[in-house]
């Protein structure tokens, strides 16, 4: 359904061109005169070299605008995803999107997701077991971070889960410059060798500044190791309207864009032609709660703008959204996660991180990435948009068929209807009333429960090749090695 | 007629009307009333009713900053001693650990400390050990708060009680933890004093444990 792509593709924007023009000069001037700090040497150094003026004692780099158009301009407009076997999985560019869950949660919540706990490493494997069963979450991401795991291994050892539970892309970060380093590693040891990871890669790394214009040693150090080891980069942009960033929804996409640009000439100048894509996770910031809420209207807003700057600029894009700020998944989760997945795919977003994900992106939750995969299937069946062709139009058939027909029986209905209708799976409920209190009158968390058990019930099929799985955990083992760690959960033996 | 006064300085305060404000305090004090007495009749129950109606949710927080600021404003203008401010009702060190650049949640935290009637020396962000330590020491502080959102940055709250001990500071100082990934758990864990889940528990038990409640 998603291979077809008509004219009449829905699409959203918010910004007149205008708009877009006057947001792109005043991200420039404030990349020309402010400036934007990294608290790293190297990269300062990095950028001095290649055309920035830097203030060594502000720590700052201040880029001339034909600097950062040149940077832009050699940046891929999209990206290939394989599976970690090397078979095509996701086009990253155009108008398509695809979800993946969102990352990083610390705390997973059973059911209803009232009771969250900490996350362990069984529920990341259960997690990637469950999403390799949705067919409409087509990217996988280290989507909990576990508590029963080193805390000085916990940003890799969530990727060596993925891996061995999924072959889908990864969605991924690293907490420290080592960390990428080794994450690399790790996913060379799968691919079988650095250049066999380049050409196909499956894994994509988050890199997030510091807002407002700041980039730390540790996510500067992230940009450059990507560049270098081609691994692609998309960057993350978390401007809080009215904390860190103004509170306008103008204000926090200009802030947006020239932290963007900031990285962006950053990996160019360490490697040109380094895929970047133009990520980020801005949020309102609740004025009487001082909370972030991703569910917002505001939230939404402000992702469809940065990514129409995205799409000016022409990189492959990508948000945050899909998600709640509820802690219980209830009306205001499915509501919240369908208004940002379906507004996002018709801004035409390429990933969308964010199902699964309740509690202002700290619970990740099973239960909710099923029902979150009848969202996407939704979305997917709508931004393919209308076949208005002839045959569907069946002008003939109603003609034909005359008043008072019926064409249940024709055999129109038998050859177009499965390609018109999206079914829907279990999690959502369209039997009569009769027959939904036959099968137990189950509510929306229930069904979805039962999807969940059903695909973590089945026998867990081997996703990596014998050889790739001892590479991976060899490279593992070393890693584990040197931080003196004893024992890993669900890990190889050491 | 001097508690009408207070009345409306109260009023003035709470809608960051500074001019009213300024206006009543002057007209107060030619009135004969005692300067500590529009500090803790006129100007202190503004700030308990905005941490109240902040709790409810019916004032924003730009608001809350806003008679903050007028608060202080005023006080320093009253208060002839110079010493700005009510008496503090206690000290508190704050900042979020070393490593770790989320202080948002710290932010709000030592607003609602200060506008409690605390004095707030905040330490920032990505603070060393080193430097929470000193400033424990160098401000006799009565609290000392630490704020922690990565689960890779959470044992450096350890590492902070730990130098407190060695260094002999840790009997004189209330230590009090926050943060997304904390628990009331890992504070018993590291022997922290409390841990409090949001701004306004991060007020109550500082009241509680310094007993001013
Ligand atoms: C905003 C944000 C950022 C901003 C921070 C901006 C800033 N100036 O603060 C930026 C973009 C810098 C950022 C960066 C990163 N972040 Co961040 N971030 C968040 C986010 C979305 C919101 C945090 C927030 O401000 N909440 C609002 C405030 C008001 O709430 P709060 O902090 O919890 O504070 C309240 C209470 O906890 C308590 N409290 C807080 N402190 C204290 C202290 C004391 C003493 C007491 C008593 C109480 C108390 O009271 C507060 C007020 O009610 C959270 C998700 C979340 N919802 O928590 C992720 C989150 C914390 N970040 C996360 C991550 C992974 C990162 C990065 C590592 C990403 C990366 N790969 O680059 C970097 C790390 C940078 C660093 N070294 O610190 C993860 C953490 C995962 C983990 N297991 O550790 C989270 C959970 C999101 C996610 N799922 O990925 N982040």
């Amino acid at each position: 359904m998603q291979g077809s792509r008509l004219d009449s593709r829905p699409m959203l924007r918010l910004l007149s061109d205008d708009d877009v023009d006057r947001i792109h000069r005043a991200a420039m001037r404030i990349l020309e005169k402010t400036g934007v700090m990294f608290r790293s040497r190297e990269a300062l150094a990095v950028l001095g070299a290649a055309g920035a003026r830097i203030d060594e004692g502000q720590g700052r780099a201040m880029f001339p605008p034909e600097m950062v158009m040149e940077a832009v301009s050699k940046c891929p407009s999209s990206l290939q995803l394989y599976t970690s076997g090397g078979s095509p999985a996701a086009f990253v560019g155009g108008e398509e999107s695809h979800y993946a869950p969102g990352s990083t949660a610390l705390n997973f919540g059973d059911g209803d997701g009232r009771d969250a706990r900490e996350a362990t490493s069984a529920d990341l494997r259960d997690i990637a077991r469950l999403v390799e069963g949705l067919p409409n979450i087509h990217l996988q991401s280290t989507a909990v971070v576990a508590c029963d795991v080193p805390r000085e291994i916990a940003d890799l050892y969530r990727l060596y889960i993925v891996l061995c539970n999924s072959s889908k892309p990864v969605i991924t970060g690293a907490f420290s410059v080592q960390g990428l380093v080794d994450m690399k590693d790790m996913l060379s040891a799968v691919a079988g060798g650095d250049d066999a990871l380049r050409a196909k890669p499956f894994a994509v790394f988050d890199v997030c500044p510091s807002p407002p214009l700041m980039w730390t040693e540790i996510s500067a150090g992230n940009i450059m190791d990507c560049a270098r080891f081609g691994l692609p980069l998309e960057l993350i942009s978390m401007p809080l309207s009215g904390a860190n960033a103004p509170c306008t929804v103008a204000g926090s996409v200009v802030q947006h864009t020239a932290e963007t640009l900031s990285g962006i000439v950053l990996a160019q100048a360490v490697k040109e032609g380094a895929t970047v894509i133009y990520g980020g996770a801005p949020s309102l910031f609740d004025m009487r709660h001082g909370t972030t809420p991703m569910g917002s209207v505001e939230t939404m807003m402000i992702d469809i703008c940065y990514a129409q700057m995205g799409k000016f600029y022409g990189l492959p894009t990508h948000t945050y959204s899909a998600t709640t700020d509820a802690k219980v998944l209830d009306m205001q989760a499915g509501l919240e996660s369908s208004l940002g997945s379906v507004l996002c795919a018709l801004a035409g977003i390429n990933i969308i991180s964010g199902p699964g994900m309740y509690d202002f992106l700290t619970c990740q939750s099973l239960v909710k990435l099923a029902v979150d995969n009848e969202i996407c299937g939704m979305v997917y069946r709508f931004t393919a948009g209308v076949d208005a062709s002839e045959e569907a139009m069946a002008s003939e058939l109603i003609e034909s068929a005359g008043p008072g027909a019926n064409f249940l029986s024709s055999p129109h209905t038998l050859r177009f209807f499965k390609g018109e209708q999206y079914v829907p799976g279990p999690a959502i409920d369209r039997r009569d009333r009769k027959r939904w209190l036959s099968k137990g009158g189950k509510d929306t968390i229930a069904r979805a429960a039962d999807v969940v058990s059903r695909i973590l019930g089945s026998p867990a099929a081997p996703v990596l090749t014998d050889e790739a799985r001892s590479r991976l955990d060899e490279a593992v083992r070393r890693i584990a090695r040197r931080h003196g760690i004893r024992s890993l959960p669900l890990g190889p033996d050491l | 007629m001097s508690s009408l006064l207070l009345e409306k300085l109260v009023e003035s305060v709470v809608r960051a009307d500074r001019e009213e404000a300024e206006r009543l305090a002057r007209e107060a004090l030619a009135a004969g009333v005692a300067p500590r007495d529009i500090l803790m009749l006129g100007l202190s129950p503004a700030m308990t009713r905005l941490g109240r109606l902040w709790e409810e949710g019916e004032v924003f927080l730009p608001e809350v900053l806003a008679s903050a600021e007028v608060f202080e404003a005023v006080s320093r203008s009253v208060d002839s001693t110079g010493r700005g401010g009510r008496a503090p009702v206690g000290r508190c060190v704050l900042g979020t650990v070393r490593g770790d650049l989320h202080d948002l949640g710290k932010n709000i935290v030592g607003i609602m400390l200060r506008t409690a009637g605390f004095e707030v020396v905040d330490l920032g962000k990505d603070v060393p050990c080193e430097a929470f330590v000193g400033a424990v020491r160098q401000w006799r502080a009565d609290v000392l708060g630490m704020s922690a959102l990565l689960t890779t940055t959470m044992r450096e709250q350890r590492n902070v009680i730990e130098l407190l001990k060695k260094e002999g500071l840790r009997e004189g100082v209330l230590v009090m933890v926050g943060g997304a990934p904390v628990t009331a758990k890992w504070a018993e864990e590291i022997g922290a004093d409390a841990y409090a889940a949001n701004a306004h528990e991060a007020v109550e038990k500082a009241e509680r444990m310094l007993g001013v409640v």
